[in-house]
């Protein structure tokens, strides 16, 4: 009894085997009609991890880059930028992404494990956006000192004379505000609480920084934590990158940078980058975004992901394909299909840079 | 089943064998055979006590940096060169969530047991305790979505009640916390334990003598009665230690707790308020493992993962105590 | 106890007070059997009322235990259902399609969640029978107490802990990658415990009549045990490692700090990222607000749901066949 019973498990647990085994990769017969074996597509398998910000932008152009070139596999884990760095020191991953720059001992240490300098290579912008749950309300106008009032517990209100003062002609409802901020440590938090530092002043009291350092509002994991929970109150807000405010369908507030209100769009966001300047040298292209900008039409709060690359791969087989895909990414077509997911197009400007440093690479 | 068929040679054994009926004669074989049921037994004696061993050694630099009480302190700042962190709210809010989860699964379970032991017609005792058993099988990442996105909407009116009524009462009082408040882990928590304590106790139960229930009965007892002097007292230990393992479960829940709850703001005031908002251990290691980019701020997290590991290894050893006690009382 | 003593010496008796006993008995059994309410011809009415109380509770507790399994099953399968349709959920991976593409294949996640529950299931159960076997045929003294008193501490170690362990050894010590091989690793410390606790309970069950007597055969101890006592536990011990399976390719903790996503199969244990379900299931759940994403996201549930149900099935049908009965 037991020899038949065993035997009928044995058949069930292959057989379920079985039906993993002969599974396919999608789109290897698709690619077969379109892949036009470009004479600059190599071959094999890169592995990147890091900044979860720029996870649909690189999932698109990894997507275009493998129906391209259908002989490459390019995976990206979308686990953080801290992780993201922590693997390319250790070699674990080919390239990070990561929110923020290097700092100097980490660079040291990837420069070591490179045996090359570490490059910063700015590949995607992503807008954060400040959402807002009040469906009586289609647009609201902040500024720096009033955002980094409400985040800060010190405006309760949303019919608060500071906000009533930037949106002359709206009517704004007697409703609590309830403030989320991200509870996991983010690239996010760390750009926005660095744009209220940098341009608030002295009404922002606390610490910038990836992790949440403020005294009001409830914390709530990830992009898609803060997004419900703002959406399922109302008088809620919060800040997320551009895509999650359109996805749930939140409202997005103007920025007064200082010159006007300035509404988040591609062109806006292009703008604030140009104004960047460069941190690094040669085609380390670390950026030093100015967060206080005034220049009037520039969406101001951005975070700029960095692919953190090798300048010269030990493997010469994964610096082609590291550079290959890389020169996919920047190219304009792919950076005007990311506006649709929510991110910012390179302006030309910044892009050039980058075709050349990403050329450079050896 | 499948026993040698040919009978095994005779040969003289050793002449102990023939006094103790459970040890066999010694031969080549058993030496490798004996040797590698001992060595896994040493292997898993020795991977607990890695385990412990390598948690404090990874936690021992942090904490030694730690510029805050690690057990009084509520704020959590791991980062940079005045790391301050201690475990007063994850512990308060892992061990109110699990109390909740706990004050609502263990009652609600023992009488689900008692239905399928006692209650249920014949035909629905066996479908009742599969039905139960497959909450088992609901991954816990599962729980964690459905109480998010579904639960969650329909819990929020019922706290706002408990707040406008019972807000007098501290444990009731009303806060800014709209997501996952510490009640609500704790509901979500006792669905997922809900089973634990079902299966166990029902497999107690399912042991009372029929002797003791076939008497409560012939003494006139209503059906309840018997429940109350012969199954329940018999059963007290096994529910017991039901408990525990559940308790156990609770306080680890990692992934459903980390979907749904509401962290604090750092400095917010302290609340006995069961509507408020807090991480558990479980939850806020989770929530922060992608940005482990520091041995400090790695060990920080660790340390906290090892008053877990103790919160739990005490919780195990209460229930290994009841188990002896409950081996003395049937044996 | 001894009022059923008492009962049974006086039934051979036959007093009128037996037969008064026998009759209660007799309508005891034939309630358990009918499940009739029983024939309450004494009591208070309080008393009455109390058990009909305690009824209604008890029907309200299964009734209400009834409800979150209803409503989770319901909600994972009416919104995930259709994706699971396509031939394409089962043939495919999720290579090039992206959050906001709609369906894809699961094949790349279920063949990952299979394959290191597989490697999983060849670590832990010969560690978990071995050590079973030495707690029941060998297990005496301080070591055997040790042991027993470790595998209860195993099996409350949070999966979040036991991650933290394998990744304080894995990669901060040894600096290894991290690679599926590693989540195997952790998914063993969960399901140790499992295999040891339920092939221990199906060991002490094989009646010590079959070992003595193989022993007075002259058997050797390790042939009787190879030979007598694990076919007669088999059944139970499939139970266990099942049920074992079942608790590990559910958990997702260890998965996220230690087995990142692909989206294309990847079969290799010790290179590169490897998807599994609950993987699959954390990528699509930060897209909250698209549709196409939220629809996988359920359907990837009701897979794993299915094959862990599955799994579950084929334990319960092997116990049911098992030979050993108490």
């Amino acid at each position: 009894m037991t020899t038949r019973s065993s035997a009928i498990i044995i058949v069930a647990m292959s057989g379920a085997l079985a039906l993993g085994a002969c599974g396919s990769d999608a789109t290897k017969t698709g690619t077969a009609a379109t892949g036009t074996a470009a004479s600059d597509c190599p071959t094999g398998t890169l592995k990147a991890e890091g900044s979860s910000a720029q996870k649909n932008a690189i999932e698109a152009a990894i997507k275009s880059f493998q129906t391209k070139c259908s002989g490459t596999t390019i995976n990206y884990a979308a686990t953080g930028s801290g992780a993201g760095i922590k693997q390319f020191i250790a070699g674990q991953v080919d390239f990070g992404g990561s929110d923020s720059t290097l700092k100097d001992d980490e660079a040291a240490s990837a420069a070591t494990t490179c045996a090359s300098p570490a490059w910063h290579l700015p590949m995607v912008t992503g807008p954060v956006g400040i959402a807002y749950n009040l469906p009586s309300v289609s647009s609201l106008v902040l500024n720096a000192d009033v955002t980094a009032k409400i985040f800060l517990g010190q405006i309760t209100m949303w019919n608060d004379p500071a906000i009533a003062a930037l949106n002359s002609g709206t009517t704004l409802p007697a409703t609590k505000i309830s403030v989320f901020f991200r509870s996991d440590e983010s690239g996010t938090t760390d750009n926005f609480t660095k744009y209220l530092k940098a341009a608030a002043g002295t009404a922002w009291t606390v610490e910038s920084g990836k992790k949440w350092n403020g005294t009001a509002g409830e914390g709530k994991p990830q992009n898609a934590g803060v997004a419900t929970a703002a959406k399922s109150v109302e008088g809620g807000i919060s800040y997320m990158e551009w895509s999650y405010v359109t996805q749930n369908k939140l409202g997005l507030a103007k920025i007064d940078n200082g010159s006007g209100p300035v509404e988040l769009t591609s062109a806006s966001v292009g703008k604030m980058i140009e104004t960047a300047t460069q941190k690094g040298t040669g085609n380390d292209l670390s950026l030093t975004l100015d967060y206080a900008t005034k220049t009037p039409g520039a969406y101001p709060i951005n975070l700029v992901t960095y692919e953190i690359v090798c300048s010269k791969y030990k493997d010469a087989a994964k610096g082609k394909l590291v550079k290959s895909f890389l020169t996919h990414f920047v190219s304009a077509d792919v950076q005007k299909s990311l506006e649709a997911l929510g991110y910012a197009a390179l302006p030309s400007s910044v892009s050039a840079k980058i075709t050349a440093a990403v050329a450079a690479i050896g | 089943m499948s026993a040698t068929t040919t009978p095994p040679e005779l040969t003289e054994p050793a002449g102990s064998s023939w006094t103790n009926t459970v040890t066999a004669p010694r031969r080549g074989g058993d030496r490798w055979f004996g040797l590698a049921s001992h060595g896994a037994g040493v292997a898993v004696v020795a991977l607990v006590t890695l385990v412990g061993v390598f948690l404090v050694s990874q936690a021992i630099p942090a904490l030694s940096k730690n510029e805050a009480n690690f057990l009084t302190s509520r704020e959590w700042s791991v980062g940079g060169d005045n790391p301050r962190f201690g475990i007063m709210e994850l512990l308060w809010t892992t061990t109110t969530a699990s109390i909740i989860a706990m004050a609502i699964a263990v009652p609600i379970g023992v009488c689900v047991a008692l239905f399928i032991t006692e209650y249920a017609p014949q035909w629905l005792r066996r479908p009742a305790a599969t039905l139960v058993d497959l909450l088992a099988a609901v991954p816990s990442i599962v729980y964690g979505l459905w109480g998010l996105i579904i639960f969650r909407p329909v819990v929020r009116p019922l706290e706002d009640w408990l707040s406008t009524r019972l807000g007098w009462l501290p444990l009731f009082a009303p806060t800014g916390i709209t997501g996952g408040t510490i009640m609500f882990i704790g509901v979500v928590l006792a669905i997922m334990i809900l089973p634990i304590v079902t299966a166990i106790s029902r497999e107690v139960f399912a042991q009372t003598p029929t002797t003791h229930k076939e008497g409560a009965l012939a003494l006139g007892a209503t059906r309840w009665e018997m429940i109350r002097t012969a199954v329940l007292p018999f059963g007290k230990p096994g529910v017991i230690s039901a408990a525990m393992l559940a308790l156990g479960r609770a306080l680890g829940e990692t992934i459903a707790v980390t979907f749904i709850v509401s962290t604090l703001a750092a400095g917010s005031d302290w609340t006995w308020s069961m509507l408020s908002g807090g991480e558990t251990f479980a939850s806020r290691i989770a929530n922060n493992a992608a940005e482990f980019d520091s041995p400090q701020k790695t060990g920080a997290f660790i340390a906290a993962g090892l008053v877990l590991f103790i919160l739990t290894f005490v919780v195990n050893a209460v229930a290994r105590v009841v188990i002896e006690r409950r081996k003395a009382f049937t044996e | 106890m001894s009022a059923t003593s008492a009962a049974e010496t006086t039934e051979a008796t036959g007093t009128p007070l037996a037969r008064l006993v026998a009759a209660r008995r007799a309508a005891y059994r034939a309630d358990v059997v009918t499940d009739d309410p029983p024939q309450l011809t004494r009591g208070s009415a309080s008393r009455r009322l109390t058990d009909q109380v305690a009824r209604v509770v008890m029907w309200a507790s299964f009734g209400l235990a009834m409800v979150p399994l209803v409503w989770i099953l319901g909600t994972v399968v009416a919104r995930g259902y259709e994706l699971l349709l396509a031939s394409s959920w089962w043939t495919l991976s999720q290579r090039n399609i992206n959050a906001a593409d709609v369906g894809g294949g699961a094949v790349h996640a279920i063949q990952g969640t299979l394959i290191q529950a597989a490697v999983t299931a060849a670590i832990s159960v010969p560690l978990g029978i071995f050590t079973a076997i030495h707690l029941v045929e060998y297990g005496r003294g301080r070591l055997a107490r040790a042991v027993s008193f470790m595998v209860d501490i195993l099996s409350g170690v949070p999966s979040i802990v036991a991650a933290l362990f394998i990744y304080a050894v894995w990669v901060t010590t040894f600096g290894f990658q991290r690679i599926g091989f590693a989540v195997c690793l952790s998914l063993v410390l969960l399901m140790i415990p499992v295999v040891v606790r339920s092939t221990e309970e199906m060991l002490k069950l094989v009646p010590n009549g079959l070992r003595e007597g193989s022993y007075a055969l002259g058997v050797p101890k390790w042939i009787t045990i190879t030979r007598i006592v694990l076919p007669t536990a088999f059944s139970g011990i499939v139970t266990g490692v099942m049920l074992g399976l079942a608790r590990v390719m559910g958990e997702t903790a260890p998965l996220l700090i230690l087995g990142p996503y692909t989206k294309s199969i990847a079969t290799n244990l010790f290179d590169g990222y490897m998807p599994t379900l609950p993987t699959m299931i954390n990528q699509d759940r930060t897209e909250i607000g698209l549709d196409s994403a939220m629809e996988r996201m359920w359907a990837t549930a009701l897979t794993l749901i299915l094959i862990v149900l599955a799994l579950n099935l084929i334990g319960r049908w092997a116990a049911r066949r098992s030979s050993v009965r108490r």
